[in-house]
């Protein structure tokens, strides 16, 4: 058990380092995603729009639904969302709090990624190439085009090789213009997403620190509590096959013996480990016949109790006298399924 | 008890350090989103002094924001400011001292991206362009007023056609890039120097009361962390007692229901008490479906 309590303290302890390990690691998947990411304009008058708001808000929104899934802790929430009351109430502060800081960790690579978009600066030149205001940018003195031949030029500003209006509006100066306004807009973002997180983490201890504690006491004591559980089961599961895969051995054994008539073997006074473990099998005939049983024929997941382990060398019919009655007849019960 | 004592004695030595990384580390993220940063001055009139001050001061802002996130102790000494008086008095000395050495750590960042601003010019350049004196300047003198503000707005954007191989261009940029450069240098020059003053002339002024701050801030802080220790330690054995009785809650109705004997006594180790008398196929179902429908309890008196 020191093992299992020094390896839960960690997992406890460190969760938290834990969790705001795998939301750097998305942060810096996102940023580096972003990177890799071959951006094409399309430079066409309706399709820009549709093309830079999507590249801007569609990523951001699956990986924040990513950083739900890569949480362990959902089905958590999940589990205790749905569970019937029984004897134990729910409380609503706790769902909220774990609720909360899934929320608060899943949202960090969208943001980055957001962040990342606008300080770059091609989206917003693609998506609103076409609002640029050319009476102050551009040529005034121009032949006027018709709005949709103006639009057509403008939404090819992204595009320099096919870029053809430089009379109307020079390409750099658009350019500048729209990036200037993206990273503005972009270290806006930033700094408003700071100024959250920073009056979200300080007004806390101001107002609900006795209620975040409870909260945060007993969302980890439910996580420990599941954990521990798996374990205890998984414990419970391995003695269980144990003892039913001996009893199967045992049962085997004396079934071969019997049905071969042979006088019960009582196993000599200084009987030895090995032997004992051998339980009852020492031929190849008996080993094959058990292992085609044990393919053919599982036992049933019920174990008999364990008044027979304590019968030595005594194979079925002879029981003492002073054995109790029951164990007696679910051996004949066993015989007769034979 | 011994492995409690070295890991105590690790945080209490460490937790500055700690922070002191952080704030390293905050300070070289800083440097490096400068330099990833693609810092392109629109070269319009009024625009160029919104984006230029605004790249030099709102980064900053978020960087200090960030120094005050990522630092543990804000949040200890906020939850000390702000706790009841209860028991304990407060001693405001000791939350100054908290407070101070925060700000302190939480300033370097900010001041790093500031400076190498400075030290870089373009922001500067960007941002001063439209208010030299065209004077000065031989290409300058003899145009517009209009004209100048618009060559002048220009002068930031090297590759412009108008600018391209403008002596007058080069001549301003070199000139707002002194300027930068001075002042950059005197701030770092004048921080160092005040840094320097403020750690050699402390030990002159209230020593024992920063020694007594300096102990108290760093109790709280490990009296946080052992509180959360315990309470790991105590969910995790409420948690085991808990499972314990639901199985043994589980063991008693299964007794009361069937008629197999009971098995306490001799033989009864090992196996056995791992079994906890679940034995059977529908037995563990039912523990399992009883753990979902009903779970037990918070309370194991």
């Amino acid at each position: 058990m020191d093992k299992f309590r020094m390896i839960f303290q960690f997992l406890q302890s460190n969760q938290e380092s834990f969790m705001n390990g795998i939301c750097g690691i998305m942060a810096l998947a996102s940023a580096q995603m972003y990177s890799a990411f071959d951006f094409n304009c399309p430079c066409l008058p309706h399709y820009n729009l549709v093309y830079g708001l999507g590249i801007l808000l569609v990523p951001p929104f699956i990986l924040f639904l990513l950083g739900f899934v890569l949480n362990n802790n959902v089905s958590m929430l999940a589990e205790e969302w749905r569970r019937p009351r029984g004897q134990r109430g729910k409380d609503p502060a706790v769902l909220r709090y774990m609720f909360c800081s899934m929320a608060q960790r899943a949202m960090i690579a969208p943001v980055v990624w957001v962040s990342v978009t606008l300080l770059d600066g091609k989206c917003i030149t693609c998506a609103f190439c076409t609002s640029v205001p050319v009476e102050t940018l551009g040529n005034a003195s121009h032949p006027s085009l018709s709005q949709g031949e103006m639009k057509r030029v403008l939404a090819r500003i992204p595009c320099k090789e096919i870029y053809d209006g430089q009379e109307l509006i020079v390409n750099e100066v658009a350019i500048r213009y729209l990036r200037c306004i993206s990273q503005a807009l972009g270290w806006c973002f930033v700094l408003l997403m700071t100024t959250l997180a920073f009056l979200v983490r300080s007004l806390r201890p101001c107002f609900t620190q006795a209620a975040f504690l409870k909260s945060r006491y007993w969302s980890h004591y439910i996580d420990i509590e599941r954990k521990l559980f798996d374990e205890t089961c998984a414990e419970h599961a391995r003695s269980f096959a144990k003892v039913c895969i001996q009893q199967f051995f045992e049962g085997m054994s004396t079934d071969l013996e019997a049905a071969r008539c042979h006088p019960p073997r009582k196993a000599p006074a200084d009987v030895g480990e090995a032997a004992e473990k051998l339980l009852g099998i020492t031929d190849q005939g008996t080993m094959n016949t058990a292992l085609k049983s044990w393919h053919r024929c599982k036992p049933p997941l019920h174990l008999h109790p364990p008044a027979l382990h304590s019968i030595n060398g005594l194979a079925g019919g002879e029981q003492p006298p002073t054995h109790p009655p029951v164990p007696q007849r679910e051996m004949v019960a066993y015989y007769s399924h034979v | 008890m011994d492995r409690f004592r070295m890991i105590f004695q690790y945080f209490q030595s460490n937790s500055e350090s700690v922070m002191n990384g952080i704030c390293g580390l905050l300070a070289l993220a800083s440097v490096k989103m400068y330099t990833c940063f693609d810092f392109s001055c629109p070269c319009l009139p009024r625009y160029n002094m919104a984006y230029g001050l605004g790249i030099m001061l709102i980064p900053p802002i978020a960087l200090f924001l960030c120094g005050l996130i990522l630092n543990r102790q804000s949040l200890v000494m906020l939850e000390e400011w702000r706790r009841p008086e209860g028991h304990r008095k407060k001693d405001l000395a000791v939350i100054r001292y908290m407070c101070s050495s925060i700000v302190q750590r939480a300033m370097v960042a900010p001041v790093v991206w500031i400076i190498v601003t400075l030290l870089d010019g373009k922001c500067l350049i960007c941002a001063f362009s439209g208010s030299v004196d065209p004077e000065k300047f031989a290409g300058l003198a003899n145009t517009s007023l209009v004209q100048v503000q618009q060559l002048l707005a220009k002068v930031p954007c090297k590759d412009d056609e108008l600018m391209r191989n403008n002596t007058s261009r080069k001549a301003v940029s070199r000139y707002l890039r002194c300027w930068s450069q001075a002042l950059g240098w005197s701030i770092l020059l004048i921080l160092i120097v005040a840094a320097f003053l403020a750690r050699w002339l402390r030990p002159c002024f209230n020593q024992t009361t920063l020694l007594q701050a300096r102990h108290w801030s760093n109790y709280i802080d490990i009296e946080q962390k052992i509180f959360e220790e315990t309470c790991c330690e105590h969910s995790r054995l409420f948690a085991h007692k808990c499972i314990l009785n639901f199985f043994e809650s589980m063991r008693q109705e299964i007794k009361l229901h069937s008629f197999s004997l009971p098995r306490e006594g001799e033989g009864s180790e090992g196996e056995e008490h791992l079994l906890r008398g679940i034995t059977d196929q529908d037995q563990v179902n039912k523990l399992l479906k009883m753990w979902y429908y009903e779970k037990p309890p918070l309370d194991v008196s």
